[in-house]
């Protein structure tokens, strides 16, 4: 159910397949809706948005909003979960309610709802610096280990104040209080290798489960994980990389002051792909394996999230299908009716989704209204 | 309303509004319900803040407020005198004697170290923590030091550098036990849960 979210006034929808096929024109509301269905879980949604820009926009300005969705979930009971800005209400300000009562914390959300997703921006990945493919993983890893965003900041918190000793210690001449960098500096080990930890943890298990075969005859993918700390885990206690790091920075002040940053931690750990059966490093790989890329660890993630929470994830396949060629896709197809997960997938040409006849269930998408595409009609209802 | 800028009741408004959980609606209702009865409410009121403002002043030994100097605790002949539990701010002093957690001394900070927020060791009362350790008699020799800071980057960087600061001097450093939440400030846990952290301490 969806009221005055981005183009849409009044929707109220049930998708009982497993496999969601939504199409239409560009412009029509396909990725509104994954965004609406992606702000069930916890976070900002798939396009990292403010809530005061979901409100349907009037010439007069936004409108307060809702999402709500019930989630009838196997051998779960059912409940109703749902966000919004409440009327007369900031508009920055949005409230979850579970089943009519307020939801105090984010982590209650997680228990209960996961949405992952894959965008169409997300295809700059393999351009971008090191650092989105750092997020990347971390959004990952936080699906699964709800401390890990905290641990992040922390750590990104101590090293920026250390960053500010250095700095000012360079400019100013005056020497910055070494038992104030070493307090800095072990909060830093602290927080970076319980982050280095968490990120390594599961890029073992991604990996393990793409090695299990869960993408079918799509291409799997391999990840490795680029981080020094990550790296000196196989082999040393997490309290030896502890000192380790410790030790190196307080070694390299000088080296970092005339730097102007931290040149070594966690923080410059980087995620690299390889395309399974080209063996190929995501950078050599064609846009189109690129993207292949990026869907094999959504579906490896969404199994893992299934297996360790124990109810399907939400999964949001924004213009995905367009990318592949017709053996790809439909390998995706089986590879998706095969997951434990509710798949939503988009796309401009409804034709594309035919395969999935029988599997999904799809949706003509027209601005402000879904309508029920006659070709893909509910699975198992004539 | 007026809003003539002179105006006393909206000077009223706008100086009770700076004051911490009031925003400027319960700053007015405040007003207005002091404003209704001034011989039953506001002027004892006005009377209080005056006597207070006169006679309140920070502890010259631990920095708590009180109207004697050094403060009741710190004259308090029960309290041990070895023991030295050391706080950001008076807010969790007061936290900690509500629970009736801590039998010895305190000693209040004035803050956290924060780069970011620029404060700095010169910024916060270090200095008279280790003169008063180094110059505590051979009766009030200090034997620990209990680090009670916020289970923040910036409480757990303060409590690290203090530790440090403490190294040589021959006392025990401790801090409190996990059970503060990450991101967790004092005075706002539960007396339980502080009493058991102070209770489950640990060394540093
Ligand atoms: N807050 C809003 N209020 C009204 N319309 C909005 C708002 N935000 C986005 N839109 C409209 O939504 C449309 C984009 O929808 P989108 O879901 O991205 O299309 P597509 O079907 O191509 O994925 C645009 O026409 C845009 O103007
Ligand atoms: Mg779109
Ligand atoms: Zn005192």
């Amino acid at each position: 159910m969806l009221r005055d979210f981005r183009s849409y006034g009044a929707l109220t929808v049930a998708f009982t397949a497993p496999i969601v096929v939504v199409s239409g024109e560009n412009g029509v509301g396909k990725t509104n809706l994954l965004e609406a269905i992606s702000l069930l879980g916890p976070g900002r949604g798939l396009r990292g948005a403010r809530a005061a820009e979901f409100g349907r926009r009037l010439p007069e300005g936004p409108l307060p909003w809702a999402v709500a969705g019930r989630f009838e979930n196997g051998d779960w009971p059912a409940f109703d979960l749902g966000t919004g800005t409440p009327e007369g209400g900031a508009p920055e300000r949005r409230v979850f309610r579970l089943d009519g009562a307020p939801v105090r914390s984010q982590a209650e959300l997680a228990e209960r709802v996961a949405t992952l997703w894959l965008t169409p921006q997300m295809d700059r990945l393999f351009q971008d610096g090191a650092g989105d493919r750092r997020r990347f993983l971390d959004r990952l890893v936080w699906a699964l280990e709800p401390h890990h965003a905290r641990e992040v900041a922390a750590y990104e918190n101590a090293m920026a104040q250390r960053n500010r000793l250095l700095a000012a210690e360079r400019r100013e001449g005056k020497v910055a209080d070494p038992a104030w960098l070493s307090a800095l500096e072990d909060a830093m080990a602290r927080h970076g290798v319980a982050a280095a930890a968490a990120r390594r943890g599961l890029v073992g298990r991604l990996n393990a489960t793409l090695a299990g075969g869960i993408t079918g005859a799509f291409p799997a993918a391999r990840l490795d994980l680029q981080c020094g700390t990550a790296a000196a885990l196989d082999s040393q206690p997490a309290l030896a990389v502890e000192d380790e790091l410790r030790a190196a920075w307080a070694a390299n002040r000088r080296r970092d002051a005339a730097a102007g940053a931290t040149l070594e931690g966690p923080h410059r750990a980087d995620l690299l792909f390889t395309h399974v059966p080209k063996g190929l490093p995501a950078g050599l790989c064609s846009t189109g394996e690129q993207k292949a890329l990026l869907v094999a660890v959504v579906l490896a993630h969404a199994g893992l999230i299934a297996a360790s929470r124990g109810f399907a994830p939400l999964l949001l396949l924004d213009e995905v299908a367009a990318h592949l060629d017709a053996p790809r896709r439909e390998a995706l197809f089986a590879a998706l009716a095969a997951l434990p997960a509710q798949s939503f997938l988009t796309g401009t040409d409804a034709a594309i989704f035919q395969p999935l006849r029988g599997v999904a269930e799809g949706f003509l998408a027209r601005p402000g209204e879904l309508v029920p595409d006659s070709d893909l009609p509910v699975p198992g209802a004539g | 309303m007026s809003d003539w800028p002179g105006d006393p009741i909206e000077q009223l408004v706008g100086l009770l509004a700076r004051l911490p959980g009031l925003g400027r609606r319960s700053a007015r209702r405040a007003a207005l319900k002091m404003l209704m009865q001034p011989d039953r409410v506001m002027l004892p009121l006005a009377a209080a803040l005056q006597a207070a403002a006169a006679a309140v002043q920070p502890c010259r030994i631990c920095g708590n407020l009180d109207t004697r100097n050094p403060c009741g605790i710190c004259r308090d002949p029960q309290r041990d005198r070895g023991l030295i539990c050391v706080v950001e701010g008076v807010a969790e002093l007061w936290a900690l004697e509500r629970a009736h957690a801590h039998r010895g001394l305190y000693h209040v900070l004035g803050g956290t170290l924060s780069a970011l927020g620029g404060v700095g060791p010169e910024d916060l009362a270090v200095q008279p923590l280790l003169a008063r350790i180094a110059g505590a008699g051979e009766a009030e020799r200090v034997e620990e030091v209990i680090l009670a800071l916020p289970a923040t980057v910036d409480g757990a960087t303060t409590a690290h550098y203090l530790s440090d600061r403490l190294v040589g001097s021959g006392v025990r450093v401790t801090r409190l036990a996990q059970g503060v939440p990450m991101g967790g400030a004092l005075d706002v846990l539960d007396e339980g849960t502080l009493a058991a952290a102070l209770k489950a301490r640990r060394d540093l």
